[in-house]
């Protein structure tokens, strides 16, 4: 089990940009996270912090207790896996299968232990029947599916997902979803990007909004898309999903699914 | 105006035609949406339509793509660049690569085809404001945030005025400030008389702008009509497609058995 501690964490790109300005986090083994804010408000960053590709200008990332500044990425992958916003920034393989296989393969994992790891990685994302295919043959959607079930594949304890539902349809981000909850159901930890405010409502135990590179908001997707929040949330340029909105708009409360505005009606008449 | 007169394609080395028999006609100051589970066709059509399929991309095309009544057949790619502007869902697949600021990509475009100076400083500043992005004008496009390189390549695309505009997915990656101004730009930009076709999963973004919507399903046009009709359609979630938040609101309404009571109030509360 990982605890993941951001302690005063900032950022500074050499370009000079300051990505994260003082950004303290702890996230405990098996949360669900989403992390929301507007375009360039650190998210990307922040993310990349969690595995090392990135290393804090000042500040401490703890993963266990242990200052991830001591460990190479490499060792660091075997605790969190991130899969990029962009797929096409990941994939190398030439196979489907291939592709799955490396992460796993890299951890130490052979024989009839790696083969039913890959499998059931690719059946979670309904890629089953395209191992042998050349990922570029896959549709821009499958492709991120694909990468998403190579990060899964790994089994570490942390699962770091930069926006997965970008480009899904109906039936794709039904398959997140599912990632995300066996991955929990198993004791991971599940952080994921997201600009997509229903599916963060419907999917997360916990929402932490960033602006500037700082966090302003931080609780239940009831609490961070309560009313109270929703100045909050402007200045970041988000907006509630739609139930939160009607919810507050009807005196319900704070209603940030359809499942709990609709809840909440059928008790209120 | 854009037509698409019953056209099939097919990419080099398919089994089967990815498009088949879609005829579509694009009116002048029409913002048509496309919408369709992954791999239904939307990109393809899209590339079709602004005529990178087949020039650039192979493949073989039956029927034909007209703009403004005349033919595309005989015309090379830079003598359709002027009349098709095209946006790309990954901000990566668009940038020049080659401008150090955010100033001279949105500006690129513009200035390669031609465009008298004054008249490119003139649309580059019009097209960061729309996009609220004038405080990334000095910034490296390699080093902004994708949601930020997504709004620089469409205001690349909004700086060449084009007639006819075909966007795939533009908001993807952006955060929904940034989906709502991408909206308003094209909105305006049909308000000149551009014809617009924009492909898209987020249907509450095609509520809000498009007047008509097309759904593709493995290739053929399955739905076509009024917004409003298209994306109430109970067949929309079938054909893979999440329907805007206010209809799946209703229909979970509707599934729940509420009383009548409840029901007007969330009838009264979703209603413009």
């Amino acid at each position: 089990m990982t605890d993941l501690i951001l302690d005063d964490v900032s950022y500074r790109y050499p370009s000079g940009a300051q990505a994260l300005d003082g950004v303290s986090l702890q996230i405990n083994a098996g949360e669900r996270v989403a992390l929301i804010g507007q375009n360039g408000s650190g998210k990307t960053t922040l993310a990349r912090h969690l595995n090392g590709l990135l290393r804090p200008t000042s500040g401490r990332v703890l993963h266990d207790g242990m200052d991830v500044a001591d460990r190479t990425v490499a060792q660091l992958a075997r605790l969190v896996g991130l899969a990029f916003q962009d797929p096409d920034r990941q994939i190398f393989r030439g196979t489907v299968r291939g592709e799955v296989e490396f992460g796993p393969r890299n951890l130490g994992l052979r024989g009839g232990a790696l083969r039913t790891a890959v499998d059931a990685a690719l059946a979670e994302v309904g890629l089953e029947a395209e191992a042998a295919t050349n990922p570029y043959d896959l549709g821009a959607s499958r492709r991120k599916l694909l990468a998403l079930a190579s990060v899964q594949a790994m089994g570490t304890p942390v699962l770091v997902l930069d926006e997965p539902t970008t480009g899904q349809d109906l039936r794709g981000v039904e398959i997140v979803k599912r990632v995300i909850a066996r991955a929990t159901g198993a004791g991971r930890t599940v952080i994921a990007i997201s600009h997509d405010m229903s599916f963060v409502a419907e999917t997360f135990d916990r929402v932490v909004a960033l602006r500037d590179g700082n966090v302003i908001l931080d609780g239940t997707p009831a609490s961070a898309f309560a009313e109270e929040s929703w100045d909050a949330l402007r200045s970041t340029y988000l907006e509630p999903p739609l139930p939160a909105v009607i919810g507050s708009r009807l005196g319900l409360g704070a209603t940030p699914t359809d499942d709990a505005l609709l809840a909440a009606l059928a008790a209120g008449s | 105006m854009l037509t698409l007169e019953s056209f099939t394609y097919r990419y080099a080395g398919a089994r089967r035609p990815s498009l088949q028999e879609v005829s579509l006609e694009l009116r002048d100051g029409e913002v048509l949406g496309l919408a369709g589970a992954s791999e239904a066709g939307k990109t393809t059509l899209c590339l079709v339509a602004s005529g990178l399929a087949p020039r650039t991309v192979g493949g073989s095309l039956a029927g034909r793509v007209l703009l403004d009544g005349e033919d595309t057949t005989p015309l090379a790619m830079h003598e359709l660049a002027g009349r098709v502007g095209i946006a790309f869902a990954s901000p990566a697949t668009q940038l020049s690569g080659v401008a150090a600021t955010v100033y001279e990509e949105v500006a690129f475009g513009a200035m390669n085809l031609g465009v008298p100076r004054d008249e490119v400083i003139a649309r580059t500043e019009e097209a960061l404001t729309a996009l609220r992005i004038e405080s990334l004008a000095e910034r490296d496009p390699a080093q902004l945030s994708g949601g930020q390189q997504q709004l620089v390549a469409i205001a690349g695309l909004l700086a060449l005025r084009p007639a006819h505009v075909v966007l795939d997915e533009p908001t993807a990656q952006l955060d929904p400030a940034g989906t709502a101004m991408v909206a308003a730009a094209l909105a305006g930009l049909a308000a000149t008389g551009a014809s617009i076709l924009v492909a898209e999963q987020k249907t509450d973004l095609l509520a809000a702008i498009c007047g008509r919507v097309v759904v593709l399903d493995a290739g053929r046009v399955v739905l076509d009509g009024l917004a409003p009709d298209v994306l109430a359609n109970p067949r929309l979630a079938d054909l893979g497609v999440a329907p805007p938040a206010a209809v799946r609101l209703r229909r979970a309404a509707d599934g729940m058995g509420l009383s009548a009571t409840a029901l007007a109030r969330l009838d009264g509360s979703l209603a413009p």
